[in-house]
């Protein structure tokens, strides 16, 4: 039997949907900085990891307004995407959307720490047995950072999911596109007679992140310490 | 012909070696930190020189002048490092094959694995091998590269010694049966002796003489392992 109401478990099945997506369609993105940051010297790096980092620092509310100009009806994306049919403010792709790019920071992080704890040795070694760039991060890099990899995506999964601010702001609240689990919580709350489903979907979210930082935990204190050599 | 011409700041160490030798299996012998295993890094490509020329035979590898500087993985190099570098999430028959080319046959795999006796070892993790063992996977992943030529690292470094006569005894058997230019990096006398033909002595990163095996055999005053002199 399902404790929760149809509305909360609508709530609870589009967060679920709409972290997933964004989780995952940052991950290509959030892997290619990393590597950046783990691997190459360029000009402007700390200003490129700053701005990588800006949605963790910034007021999520602050983060959706921006989103709202560029990606909204009216904003530069949001206006070309209008007229290819692929509007995504005011739906749950525009969630997703919000959801991604709060969690990204994390994913960047978590990532970066992986690669730089791959000893980089392996990597030169893979060269000079004939590999390129791509056969080393798949078949070197990236299986040997899999439990960075892991812990990242879980940790930016929670993210994700109780996301609120950023989203509430871009794509409001509406019941089945945009009103994810927090939002619907915020709204319980706000109605008299809501503290039942409030607590439940309380739980709920203590739940599932308390399940995320538990796979990260598990994957960052199995992962070992393989800590970056610099060439002898 | 062995041509080294390689001038390379690492820090406030300065590398400035220039020998020519047409001998098949040099050692580059001295002391530690004298520059040995930094010219190797540099004949694989893993350490870029200031200025010079590095050639094996027909195959120029680095020059200043020309502006040639092939990237490690287009070397053609078989390089085994001290550390011997295996891939830890690979089994050894996935270490062997990492660097082989897509013509080898099956018959060259076969013959290496024989050679270095490795047969029962193939399904095993770098983690569920000794020393030795490794050692030989690392030797037998380099000649399955076909290189044009072999750089060894110490490779008997840091074994106990059943563990040196077992690599000892295979790099002997290599040197018998393969027609390979081999470069070996070593501070042993007795090392030196069993497996090369030439010793360049290297002093504060230069040159400080060009011997060949019986010159340098006889200005050899005190062994510490006599048995492998008298092995060899």
């Amino acid at each position: 039997m399902n404790p929760l109401t149809h509305a909360e478990t609508v709530a609870l099945a589009l967060s679920f949907k709409v972290s997933l997506v964004g989780v995952l369609c940052s991950l290509p993105v959030a892997v290619g900085c990393a590597w950046l940051l783990a691997r190459t010297r360029f000009f402007g790096k700390p200003l490129f990891e700053g701005l990588l980092l800006l949605p963790l620092i910034l007021p999520p509310v602050v983060t959706g307004y921006i989103l709202l100009m560029v990606f909204g009806h009216h904003g530069p994306i949001g206006h070309l995407l209008d007229e290819a049919g692929l509007s995504i403010a005011f739906r749950w792709t525009g969630a997703a959307l919000a959801a991604a790019v709060m969690a990204f920071p994390l994913l960047v992080v978590a990532l970066r720490n992986a690669f730089e704890s791959v000893d980089r040795k392996l990597e030169n070694a893979a060269a000079t047995l004939g590999a390129g760039a791509w056969r080393i991060f798949f078949g070197i890099t990236l299986p040997l950072s899999l439990r960075g990899l892991v812990a990242g995506l879980a940790l930016a999964f929670a993210r994700a999911f109780g996301e609120f601010g950023a989203t509430i702001t871009f794509v409001s609240s509406i019941p089945g596109q945009t009103r994810t689990l927090p939002i619907e919580l915020y709204e319980l709350i706000s109605t008299p007679g809501g503290e039942g489903g409030a607590l439940r979907l309380t739980l709920v979210a203590v739940i599932v992140a308390l399940l995320a930082s538990l796979i990260a935990a598990m994957m960052l204190l199995r992962g070992g310490a393989r800590r970056t050599e610099a060439e002898a | 012909m062995i041509e080294l011409d390689i001038a390379l700041d690492r820090g406030e160490f300065a590398l400035e070696l220039a020998l020519a030798s047409p001998a098949r299996a040099l050692a580059l012998f001295g002391h530690s930190g004298c520059g040995k295993t930094s010219t190797l890094l540099a004949i694989a490509g893993l350490l870029h020189p200031r200025k010079g020329r590095i050639a094996i035979g027909e195959h120029v590898l680095f020059d200043g002048d020309a502006r040639i500087d092939l990237p490690p993985a287009r070397r053609e190099l078989g390089v085994v490092f001290q550390d011997a570098r295996l891939f830890p999430h690979f089994t050894a028959r996935e270490n062997l094959r990492y660097g082989m080319p897509r013509g080898a046959t099956a018959t060259a795999f076969d013959d290496v694995v024989q050679l270095l006796g490795l047969s029962a070892l193939l399904k095993r993790r770098p983690g569920q091998l000794s020393g030795g063992q490794i050692r030989r996977v690392a030797i037998g992943r380099a000649l399955l590269r076909q290189p044009h030529a072999l750089l060894l690292d110490e490779p008997l470094a840091n074994l106990h010694r059943e563990a040196r006569m077992e690599v000892l005894e295979h790099l002997r058997g290599l040197k018998r049966g393969f027609a390979l230019t081999t470069i070996l990096v070593s501070h042993q006398p007795d090392e030196v002796i069993a497996l090369a033909d030439s010793v360049a002595r290297i002093e504060d990163g230069r040159l400080a003489a060009l011997d060949d095996i019986e010159t340098f055999r006889a200005s050899v005053k005190s062994l510490d392992a006599p048995h492998l002199l008298a092995a060899g």
